[in-house]
């Protein structure tokens, strides 16, 4: 039964592919060497974060100003959210490894267990970020931007950010959104702001409580610098162009327009991983019920799919580094 | 491939556990206490630690080395590479590690340069 399913007639021919050249499977090498390359994949995506942020080094977020929130509690808490997001793959990758532990053993009931734990962590990563895009889209307090790109931001007078709903003043306007059932079918516009740039000034002017938070990083103290009140009307009236609110490829609240797309395309290429991933532990945790591992007396399967597993936390690691504590 | 293959120390032989699972468990405990060190350092970012080293904050090198040093624990105890061969070892690692520090620094080297010439050059962008 075992040399039907595992070999293919080629033992102890060295060139038939029979030999283990470094005492692991032809399957187990490859992953290896796939992972290798995967991994220069994302240094790659990283490396090129790294260059935009050096090159962008005084207008760059702070990360504990852009990813501050937690489901179902109101407030300011970063970090919190996306710790318990690493520590979530970090467990789903200790379930993976006891899988391929009691996999070694034969142990068909276990290895189920815990892949099902995998695949279960998998989903829990999976809707936090799904979260976690959702909330970095919809945005929070609202910016205005400048004819140079950059953002401003609102504070109040002990720093605190000031949203741009509890301040803007409405104006008499005549802008509409084109739709496409108004004019020409084939052309459309995306969503308009909450409020006008005229309404976010008139607002400010009336609010004397209110200062320009720019998007310029002190070096003595690591903060946003905010200016005072006459340096504020003077910025907001001489450089604002626009309001954004929340973000997308084009524009976003939080800093220049690349940080957004590099926050889709970096943690969207991790997660599209992730997905893979979990696609592929479902398939061996079928196998592994099914009895397919235990009918070949190896649970290699687990082991490889293991080893991707463990590389997608891997990358997360070095994710949750450079986006939200660099 | 059975589970009395597996080498059973980490620190090299400092700590040496009893078996596979009880390693499993153990390293979980090196990462989750790594990461809290980086989540309570990532939230309060003491002062003392805003001086800058080589380029970058000591911050931001005590961050990344904890990084590398989870990824290692990851790599050679979740992944098992503790358990292979010192050739398929070096294959993997030393080709990405070399690839990557190359990388790393012409890319960071030249965003660097980009980011001098933006900010005392003659490119206009705070306007």
């Amino acid at each position: 039964m075992n040399t039907t399913v595992v070999d293919t007639g080629t033992d102890e021919k060295t060139w038939g592919g029979g030999n283990n050249p470094l005492k692991a499977s032809y399957g187990k090498m490859m992953m290896w060497f796939f992972i290798t390359s995967d991994s220069l994949t994302f240094s790659g995506f990283l490396a090129a974060y790294g260059f935009s942020r050096f090159k962008f080094s005084e207008i760059w977020p702070i990360a504990d100003d852009v990813f501050t929130h937690v489901p179902f509690i109101h407030g300011n808490y970063p970090m919190i959210f996306v710790a318990f997001m690493t520590f979530i793959l970090i467990m789903s990758s200790v379930t993976m490894v006891l899988a391929v532990d009691s996999g070694h053993k034969l142990d068909k009931k276990r290895t189920t267990i815990y892949m099902f734990l995998t695949v279960l962590g998998g989903f829990i990563f999976l809707s936090s970020q799904a979260w976690e895009w959702s909330t970095f889209i919809k945005g929070d307090y609202g910016a205005v931007t400048t004819h140079g790109g950059n953002v401003i931001h609102f504070v109040d007078n002990d720093g605190n950010r000031v949203a741009l709903k509890d301040f803007a003043i409405g104006q008499p306007k005549e802008r509409e959104q084109h739709l496409n059932k108004n004019g020409l079918w084939f052309t459309s516009e995306s969503n308009l702001p909450s409020y006008t740039f005229e309404e976010v000034v008139a607002g400010f002017e009336a609010n004397p409580n209110l200062l320009v938070k720019t998007t310029y990083t002190d070096p003595a103290t690591g903060h946003k610098t905010i200016l005072s009140r006459n340096e504020s009307l003077k910025e907001l009236k001489t450089k604002g162009k626009d309001v954004v609110e929340g973000a997308n490829l084009v524009h976003n609240e939080y800093g220049p327009p690349l940080f957004a797309n590099y926050f889709f395309f970096i943690t969207g290429f991790h997660g599209f991983h992730v997905s893979i991933g979990v696609m592929l532990n479902i398939i061996v945790f079928f196998n592994v019920i099914l009895g397919t591992y235990e009918r070949r007396r190896s649970y290699e399967m687990v082991e490889k799919v293991g080893l991707y597993w463990h590389f997608v936390d891997l990358v997360w690691v070095f994710v949750f580094t450079f986006f939200y504590l660099v | 491939m059975a589970g009395d293959a597996h080498k059973l120390e980490i620190f090299r032989g400092l700590v040496k556990f009893k078996s596979n699972t009880q390693k499993i468990w153990g390293v979980l405990i090196l990462l989750s206490v790594v990461t809290a060190i980086e989540v309570i350092l990532g939230i309060y970012k003491p002062e003392v630690l805003n001086s800058h080293f080589i380029g970058m904050k000591l911050l931001n090198w005590i961050f990344i080395i904890l990084t590398i040093v989870k990824a290692y624990y990851i790599t050679w105890d979740f992944m098992h590479m503790r358990d292979e061969v010192a050739s398929l070892r070096r294959m993997v690692v030393w080709t990405g590690v070399f690839l990557i520090c190359y990388i790393i620094f012409i890319i960071l080297q030249e965003g660097d340069y980009v980011g001098e010439v933006f900010s005392n050059g003659f490119v206009k962008h705070d306007f």
